[in-house]
């Protein structure tokens, strides 16, 4: 039994991760998008990043099932021209929770660079550095407290994720059953309280843990930046 | 080094058409102008951090824009150091890392040591603190060091004082002094501080809304009737130079000779032999018709009327002649009458307070001295 706790805490642990990994480059984009530029249909990008938050998550995973379900016009080109799948695996499961985390992710990254001094840059650029070495050498690194705090967010949120999830890969044990399917499965058999228990305390330590490590390390960044 | 710039653009803020000579030796050119005189618009556009609109500018035989020829250097390789009005320092990286990111990031040569300019701009106890730690004028010197580690062709002043307490600014002129004295780069400096421009151009250049309105040797440009409103009437006033000639030990006064007549000065820190700009502002000059005797101003000089400036208001301002230098004196339109003052006639310049700007000779650090005017 311990195993299984075990593997599932695991499982989670793994989708939230990868889900936040492979979002973060997307949300970045998508910040720096909308933080420094004015395009037509920004106002429509901003809309559809904020759609998942607003979005009752079954719609979500419904829509995510339509599209990269074995059938769906991008699950069906994946498949046959990689042999990827998303349905009804761990993938799967990965891609709903980063599609729900997604607008978690963009904010605090929008917010931080649009705080930057974009003085800074003029700054680095009159000192010689190309538009490439501004970006790792300053824009980046005044921007890591956003970067930091959004992963934080989206990871918490990717490791709940409940709607979404079940409906599009399902709720099958090993494979997309994480930390929450397992509760609500374990809810609905008579004797499964005490593992309850267990996973629950399990998600208020992941979860405290990742509010504390951020905490910790957005306050390092901050004692490098001011007083 | 030949790294005149020539500078002849138009842009959104206006059109600027200005050539500046100066080569190495010649140290500072001043840009001054009140706010929202396109005076940062021109410096970001020769640093390349705004396209003009057309024209075109060089630095040496540099063509750094050319909008005829498509031509637009990025910033990043125009060479020409920038030290903003807010120093913008790198607020994530120590003073040390400051001072060397062009070095590291920027592929710009290692000609200049870190710590000449350290001990230049006196930031050796610097190095390992943030910025933020640092005090205002800390915060411009460190700023002034980096541009000057970006081995810059030309450096451009935004008004790197303003942000700063009459206290701060005291303490960093000096340092800018030094920096022309000691780099041979030549500093474009913009300003609307009237006084900095005094004390530090050799040259000036005078905007107003835009468009350059007089350009030239500082001196002559001070000379200038004419530029009343943009120079600030207030503030208004001439430069002249002078040798010291002898000093009082028991009374503390400096002799210097202005134009072949005598000028008293308060000594502090001026020797025999000094030349000395001084700047006397036009509302510091009394004019009279007659010697006067018992009276505690000590510096009347016979002078001539050159030109008369009537205005409209309850002033007029006079343009006088002492030997080959100029005065301007600021004096009611009543008293004009009264004195009957016409081109021509010759007048005592009675000078309430005379500023040195700078003792060329002298160190560098140049102080501010007053006449004894009630002594």
């Amino acid at each position: 039994m311990d195993n299984t706790i075990a593997g599932i805490i695991f499982l989670s642990v793994r989708v939230a991760l990868t889900a936040v990994i492979f979002a973060l480059p997307f949300a970045f984009g998508v910040a720096w998008l909308l933080a420094r530029y004015t395009f037509p249909g920004k106002g429509l990008l901003q809309a559809l990043v904020t759609l998942p938050l607003v979005l009752p998550p079954v719609v979500t995973g419904y829509i995510l099932l339509l599209w990269f379900g074995t059938n769906g016009p991008v699950g069906s080109f994946l498949l046959h021209t990689f042999g990827f799948e998303f349905a009804f695996r761990w993938t799967g499961a990965a891609l709903a929770a980063a599609v729900m985390a997604f607008p978690l992710l963009v904010r605090p990254i929008r917010l931080s660079l649009e705080t930057i001094d974009r003085g800074l840059e003029e700054a680095a650029e009159t000192l010689g550095a190309s538009r490439l070495m501004v970006f790792a050498t300053v824009t980046f690194p005044l921007a890591l407290p956003g970067i930091l705090a959004g992963a934080i967010l989206a990871f918490a949120k990717a490791l709940g994720e409940f709607g979404a999830t079940i409906t599009f890969v399902s709720n099958i044990p090993g494979e997309t059953q994480t930390l929450s399917l397992a509760v609500y499965s374990l809810l609905q058999s008579p004797d499964g309280d005490r593992m309850v228990m267990v996973l629950i305390a399990a998600a208020i330590t992941l979860a405290v843990a990742a509010v504390l490590c951020s905490e910790w390390l957005s306050g390092r960044l901050r004692r490098r930046i001011s007083p | 080094m030949n790294s005149e710039l020539v500078v002849s653009i138009k842009g959104h803020a206006g059109a600027f058409s200005l050539s500046a000579d100066f080569d190495s030796s010649q140290g500072i050119a001043g840009v001054f102008g009140h706010s929202g005189s396109g005076k940062t618009t021109l410096l970001k556009m020769i640093a390349g951090l705004v396209r003009p609109d057309a024209g075109k500018i060089m630095l040496g035989e540099r063509i750094l824009f050319d909008a005829g020829a498509g031509i637009d250097v990025p910033a990043s390789q125009r060479r020409t150091g920038f030290v903003f009005q807010d120093g913008r320092l790198f607020p994530h990286m120590s003073v040390r890392n400051n001072l060397v990111y062009a070095q590291r990031f920027g592929r710009r040569d290692n000609r200049r040591a870190l710590g000449d300019v350290t001990g230049l701009l006196g930031l050796d106890q610097l190095l390992d603190r943030k910025p933020f730690t640092l005090s205002g004028g800390e915060r411009q010197r460190v700023a002034i060091g980096r541009a000057l580690l970006a081995d810059p062709d030309l450096l451009l002043m935004d008004e790197p004082l303003s942000s700063l307490d009459h206290a701060r600014r005291q303490e960093v002129l000096p340092y800018l002094e030094r920096v022309r004295e000691e780099t041979a780069v030549p500093i474009i400096y913009v300003s609307h501080e009237i006084d900095e421009i005094a004390r530090l151009a050799d040259t000036l250049v005078v905007l107003s809304q835009g468009a350059v309105i007089a350009s030239g040797p500082t001196v002559e440009v001070f000379g200038r009737i004419d530029l009343g409103p943009a120079l600030g009437r207030y503030e208004a006033g001439a430069m002249v130079d002078g040798k010291v000639a002898a000093i009082d030990e028991a009374f503390g006064l400096a002799t210097v000779i202005v134009g072949g007549e005598k000028f008293e000065l308060v000594a502090h820190g001026l020797e025999v032999g000094n030349s000395v700009r001084m700047r006397i502002r036009a509302r510091d000059v009394a004019v009279a018709s007659t010697r006067p005797t018992g009276i505690s101003i000590r510096n009347c000089i016979s002078a001539t009327v050159d030109q008369i400036n009537r205005e409209t208001g309850a002033y007029g301002e006079l343009l006088l002649t002492v030997g080959d230098q100029a005065l301007r004196a600021r004096i009611t339109r009543k008293s004009l009458v009264e004195l009957n003052i016409s081109k021509g006639s010759k007048v005592f310049a009675l000078l309430k307070a005379v500023s040195v700007e700078r003792r060329a000779l002298a160190s560098g650090d140049g102080t501010v001295a007053r006449v004894p005017d009630k002594t």
